[in-house]
């Protein structure tokens, strides 16, 4: 035996054990006890997703638009995994999603990805890049990953949203002891005395938590909206007192100031919210007044927005574009009003409006159709919009279709370490998205190079006893099995008769190895269209 | 490229489109090479492609371009004399220092940004960072206004590329630059893994899966773009201008003359892909943001800098490719005249230099003035916005042109006015 052969089957046998010791280690949990059907039964539950039927129907019936057919079940399995926890589902859970009676089925499978940790993870970052964004920030006040974590726990703990953005308007602290003030910590910049730029705040919770670019209002009034330059810097008061000290971000004194315009005179600007006066309280520090207006059931923009987020998330679309920005030429859709007051009706709570979201029909609907489907369906939400998947989905994707059992937070640790370098070496080169994650930007060649030819595809394809293709082309009764068996794999869908038959017969007739033929397949269907996007 | 749609909500799918077609832009080679030899023959021709040399981490002006011999800010470092008179430069840069006479220096930028990442985005893009647009860099603007150069190689291109890489912004993804390392090896991802008949076989299995996909969303996938930017890749794949990387295939000496680092190694890459039509090529040398021990760590950098820009330099003139190709050398901040406690210079973005070169620049020309004592503000200041349309101008691009983003935005490609006395 050579030292190669000796090399490889040590490496074998750490594999087996790290393997062996992870299933054994972790029990897993039985995700069907978190499953409880009454949600979805509920009187009102079933009232608000009815109603948001109706108002689609009745749309289309005005425009005459015809709707596309409802999509397979497992389809929809495939959005809600990349909506809520950025990847695809694994065959095992494939597999037990089909041997459910599929009535319950879907409820089932909502239920047990709102319980992932990948859940949490996921919802964190996409909610961190409203609230902070993308960049670094200033390398000694800010602890972004503290913050994601801080958010992950939140939505782990299904704390009321309104509940965690007072959090993050008015806490006082360290960043890393108290880690919602990195949304505010984010802003400080050296040549602004290291203090948090009350500017770049107002405009970043005008944004993220109403929905409002009043941010285009702080060099002119707003084209569209009745923004005023005025309301912009009354808001920006509200953090006039907001300092940054050795015990972290904390509220003294001192009043904000704006350069008047064609002069180097400054002036003091008492602290205003720009609408719902009625609605901020009188007393408590401006940060504290400025948190309860701005989640008050009554403030108009707070909950639309972020239903206007979640759905995005869920369809790769926001009901209203762009996501931060409900204040469009266009009027605002009355599904957001009745989603955003069915949400506020529920304390807040935003796994209900997931729920809520994806039981809708337009969430179910798929997105071909035999009659012919443009612009005119898609836009009213008639077929459900191509959309494309964001880095971290498609690695998360090819992760997935590399492994037949589901990798979650129960997957032993090293195999966690490992696809999590994996991930951010394929991000960096396939291009992060950065902030506005559903803008629809194209794609680009870089992205399909390395999805081509690139080091990761070619890992997770390659014959080997860690990968699918091997598992698949080993445990599968015949090839049509097999070939079945790498379409739910990687495309969460079953090949149709012709394409079936192709490839049973590629199988059958190819003069290369069966390891080649598998691996030629999974590339094949890695490299789709219908990979790359929700569809 | 005709305008995109001012329909807000219309627009996104044929966005989707477009970004994809832009990319189309590397499509037929001949017919723009043969315009651009006969262009070549007419006087004050505007620059053809930019070649921006990226000192990351904020070189320090003292210790490059504008020294102040002899006085306390200086701590230390020597000048030394150019081919123009009145002009010095700081030790180390003598190669540099020969070409004075193509360079034009701006002594006298300011910035508001003294943090990396926004700094890099405010120079790169010529606007600060603003949360609700992504405003696209040079290269990227370059590439969507003139006209497709005819290659099948990326027409933006990011040569040993640091944290922030130049980006396409609102103009798309499919504007980004292409992201490659050290010349020294080849480029990644370019070459199939699998044979070639085996690689053609994948492709006709790709056609089922595709047209079972097409099924009833007929028209719809063509938003995707995906099918086309793959075809673009895989031409890409076996273009013969792919060789333009490859720095290996020039003489000994003169890659000698540029230096044996990977800094070197790209602009010699960069000089190669400019002669084959790419618009804009970025090389980053990293490592300038020097809070510690100023003076070694600057000089270390400026020893890779020298034989580059001056190889590049002179390259290009022989090559008589410099009227045709601008270059830029800049970071995206200087540093503190004062010296801190552990022999370190900081940020600094009140005062600091950018050199130019090449098409539409007048050489040997100095714009603005630095206190010798680092107290005052720079005499003449010039601001991020008005390089911007200097630069824009000597490529030809209307700098005050107002583009629409989209979702319906109209925003300038730069806020500032071209400095007269650098262009020719």
């Amino acid at each position: 035996m050579g030292r190669r052969d000796v090399l490889f089957w040590t490496l074998i046998g750490v594999g087996a054990f790290a393997l062996g010791s992870g299933l054994l280690s972790s029990s897993r949990t039985n995700s069907a006890a978190h499953f409880d059907a009454k949600a979805y039964e509920a009187p009102d539950f079933v009232a608000v997703v009815r109603r948001v039927d109706a108002s689609f129907r009745r749309d289309w019936t005005a425009g005459h638009i015809s709707a596309a057919p409802q999509a397979d079940d497992l389809l929809v399995a495939r959005r809600l995994a990349l909506g809520l926890i950025g990847t695809i589902p694994s065959l095992e859970e494939i597999r037990s999603f089909e041997s459910l009676p599929p009535e319950g089925r879907m409820s089932w499978w909502i239920e047990r990805i709102l319980h992932d940790r990948r859940f949490t993870d996921n919802f964190a970052e996409r909610f961190a890049r409203a609230f902070v964004g993308t960049e670094d920030g200033p390398f000694v006040f800010y602890r972004r990953r503290r913050f994601v974590a801080w958010l992950a726990e939140q939505f782990a703990a299904n704390r009321a949203y309104d509940a965690m953005v007072r959090d993050l308007i008015a806490s006082e602290g360290l960043w890393t002891d108290k880690p919602a003030v990195n949304f505010l910590s984010v802003t400080v910049q050296a040549d602004n005395k290291n203090q948090p730029d009350p500017v770049r705040l107002a405009g970043r919770t005008a944004r993220a938590f109403l929905g409002l670019r009043l941010d285009c209002a702080q060099c002119h009034n707003h084209p569209y909206a009745e923004w005023k330059q005025s309301d912009f810097q009354g808001l920006a008061a509200f953090f006039g007192q907001t300092h940054l000290g050795f015990t972290g971000i904390y509220d003294g004194a001192g009043e904000y100031q704006v350069k008047e315009r064609g002069s180097d005179e400054m002036r003091e600007v008492a602290p205003r919210v720009p609408f719902a006066a009625e609605l901020l309280p009188e007393d408590g520090s401006r940060r504290r007044r400025l948190a309860a207006w701005i989640t008050d059931a009554k403030n108009p923009y707070f909950a639309r927005a972020v239903v206007n987020r979640v759905w995005a998330i869920l369809f790769g679309r926001p009901l209203v574009e762009p996501v931060d920005n409900l204040e469009t030429e266009g009027p605002i859709p009355p599904i957001l009003d009745l989603l955003a007051d069915d949400f506020i009706a529920h304390g807040f709570d935003v796994r209900h409006l997931v729920r809520v979201i994806a039981c809708t029909e337009v969430f179910r609907l798929d997105s071909a159709a035999d009659h012919a489907v443009g612009e005119t369906e898609e836009k009213a939400w008639a077929v459900f919009p191509l959309s494309r998947l964001r880095p971290d989905q498609v690695v998360g994707g090819i992760q997935q279709a590399a492994s037949v059992a589901a990798l979650n937070a129960e997957s032993h640790i090293f195999f966690r370490l490992v696809r999590y370098g994996q991930r951010n070496d394929f991000v960096q080169r396939y291009g992060d998205t950065g902030e506005d994650e559903f803008d629809g930007r194209g794609g680009t060649i870089p992205q399909r190079l390395l999805m081509m030819n690139g080091d990761l595809l070619h890992e997770k394809i390659k014959d080997s006893p860690f990968n699918a293709g091997r598992q698949i082309s080993w445990m599968a009764a015949d090839d049509a099995q097999a070939v079945e068996a790498a379409y739910l794999t990687v495309l969460t869908r079953r090949p149709t008769p012709e394409e079936s038959r192709y490839f049973v017969q590629f199988l059958a007739e190819s003069k290369l190895s069966r390891a080649q033929c598998f691996e030629d397949m999974f590339w094949t269907l890695l490299n789709a269209t219908e990979f790359s996007w929700n569809h | 490229m005709e305008p995109l749609n001012d329909n807000c909500h219309a627009n996104r799918r044929q966005f989707l489109h477009r970004a994809g077609l832009c990319g189309a832009a590397w499509l037929t080679p001949l017919a723009h090479l043969l315009a651009r030899a006969a262009e070549g023959e007419k006087r004050r021709k505007p620059a053809q492609s930019i070649v921006v040399l990226w000192l990351q981490g904020g070189p320090s002006q003292l210790e490059t371009f504008d020294p102040h011999p002899n006085t306390d800010i200086a701590a230390g470092t020597g000048a030394i004399p150019t081919a123009l008179k009145n002009v010095q430069f700081a030790a180390g840069l003598e190669r540099t220092a020969e070409e004075m006479r193509s360079l034009a220096l701006i002594r006298s930028m300011v910035s508001k940004e003294g943090d990396h990442e926004r700094g890099v985005y405010t120079m790169k893009t010529g606007f600060r960072p603003d949360p609700t647009i992504l405003h696209p860099s040079l290269g990227a603007v370059c590439c969507h206004e003139l006209p497709e150069a005819g290659v099948d190689i990326p027409r933006h291109v990011s040569i040993l590329p640091a944290q922030w890489p130049s980006r396409g912004g609102f103009l798309g993804d499919g504007y980004d630059a292409f992201k490659t390392g050290d010349p020294a090896q080849s480029v990644r991802d370019t070459l199939s893994r699998a044979p070639r008949e085996r690689d053609e076989q994948r492709l006709k299995h790709l056609e089922v899966v595709e047209s079972a996909f097409a099924h009833g969303r007929a028209g719809r996938i063509e938003t995707t773009g995906h099918r086309e930017t793959m075809e673009r890749a895989r031409k890409m794949m076996t273009s013969e201008q792919l060789k333009a990387f490859e720095v290996a295939r020039e003489p000994l000496a003169l890659r000698r003359a540029y230096g044996d680092t990977p800094f070197g190694r790209g602009c010699l890459a960069a000089r190669r892909l400019v002669e084959v039509g790419v618009r804009c090529v970025e090389v980053t040398l990293d490592g300038w943001d020097t809070h510690v021990n100023n003076h070694a760590l600057q000089r270390k950098l400026v020893d890779i800098l020298d034989p580059a820009l001056a190889g590049l330099l002179r390259d290009l003139r022989e090559r008589d490719l410099l009227k045709r190709t601008l270059v830029v050398v800049a970071g995206e901040f200087g540093r503190t005249p004062k010296m801190n406690a552990v022999g370190g210079r900081d940020h600094w973005p009140n005062g600091f230099s950018v050199a130019l070169a090449g098409g539409g620049i007048r050489g040997g020309s100095v714009v603005g003035e630095t206190d010798p004592e680092g107290k005052d503000k720079p005499a003449r200041p010039v601001t991020v916005g008005d390089l911007h349309a200097t630069l824009l101008h000597a490529v030809g691009i209307d700098w005050n042109k107002i583009h629409r983003t989209p979702i319906g935005r109209t925003v300038r490609f730069s806020e500032g006015k071209p400095l007269a006395d650098l262009l020719e």
